[in-house]
């Protein structure tokens, strides 16, 4: 039988392969942006692990709205990526420093 | 016995996808590996009786979102070379801090409490049971306006969307009002005074 904590275990250690994606790719605007989705999907299946363990059905509504918001911030950050390597030809986040002091 | 072993392959895929999506050279092998990494994880919320989202997520990430990543990706033409620099050298500080963060959420999650007998897993629901009606009754009751709200803040990210990446087209002409409602007689006629001409 699968326990909660293997779930747990499996969560957390998918959150910190992402935090090191995080880390390593900083330049990477799109990879970043996939970290991100990694995230969320280690904290869904938190989420999941404990909606199934309890027997209680909000957990599941609550990864609901967060695939919903998930997708929606996804797209926008997308739009955002297009416009701006339309406005300055990269996606480097060294080179986006137009805002610096 | 069948659940761990089924639970065990499809983690060890979860991770080894997770993994390479952080290391790809190519943003599109790396988008690749997220789909497969979005299955694996389908797969083990089918196996924590979560259908309704796994097959949800399958649809909307492995069908929208992720084609939507390849398709940005592919679109824009990314020189490659720059992005990797300082690749190697941030390697070590960040498994070094995904390390530190695992060794401490593991020392909390298996503590104890969460290994306990009142978390070892209940019992199935029977064959008759449908995970979606159970959803779409919450949902539709309970959780009424949030849901709403879900809905608006799709729309609005579909109008931010559009209207972000839309280009003002130059080919099509349109009436500037303002402009419009300055014109006067003498910019547009000229009265000629002529004689009449002859047969």
């Amino acid at each position: 039988m699968i326990v909660l904590s293997d779930v747990l275990i499996l969560a957390a250690i998918l959150f910190s392969i992402s935090v090191a994606g995080i880390f390593i790719n900083r330049k990477n605007v799109i990879i970043l942006l996939m970290c991100i989705e990694l995230m969320l999907l280690s904290v869904n299946m938190n989420f999941i692990a404990f909606s199934h363990f309890l027997h209680d059905i909000n957990g599941q509504i609550f990864v609901f709205f967060i695939l919903t918001v998930a997708a929606a911030e996804s797209a926008i950050g997308l739009a955002i990526l297009v416009v701006l390597f339309r406005n300055r030809q990269t996606i480097n986040v060294d080179d986006l420093d137009s805002m610096k002091g | 016995m069948f659940e761990q072993i089924i639970f065990y392959i499809f983690a060890g895929l979860l991770i080894l996808s997770a993994s390479m999506v952080i290391t790809m050279r190519n943003p599109v092998m790396a988008a690749l590996f997220l789909v497969l990494s979005f299955f694996s994880s389908a797969a083990i919320w089918l196996l924590l009786e979560a259908e309704f989202l796994a097959i949800a997520l399958v649809l909307v990430y492995v069908g929208a979102v992720m084609v939507l990543f390849l398709f940005v990706i592919m679109m824009l033409d990314v020189n490659l070379a720059p992005l990797r620099e300082g690749f190697a050298r941030h390697l070590p500080f960040g498994l070094a801090v995904a390390v530190l963060m695992m060794i401490a959420m593991g020392l909390v999650v298996n503590s104890g409490y969460f290994r306990s007998e009142g978390m070892t897993a209940p019992v199935s629901f029977g064959p008759g049971y449908s995970n979606t009606t159970e959803l779409g009754e919450v949902l539709y009751t309970d959780y009424l306006y949030p849901f709403e709200i879900a809905g608006a803040i799709l729309l609005v990210a579909i109008i931010a969307a559009i209207s972000l990446t839309t280009r003002k087209p130059r080919s099509t002409k349109t009436q500037q009002p303002g402009l419009q409602v300055q014109v006067r007689k003498e910019d547009r006629l000229r009265i000629i005074k002529m004689d009449a001409e002859k047969q």
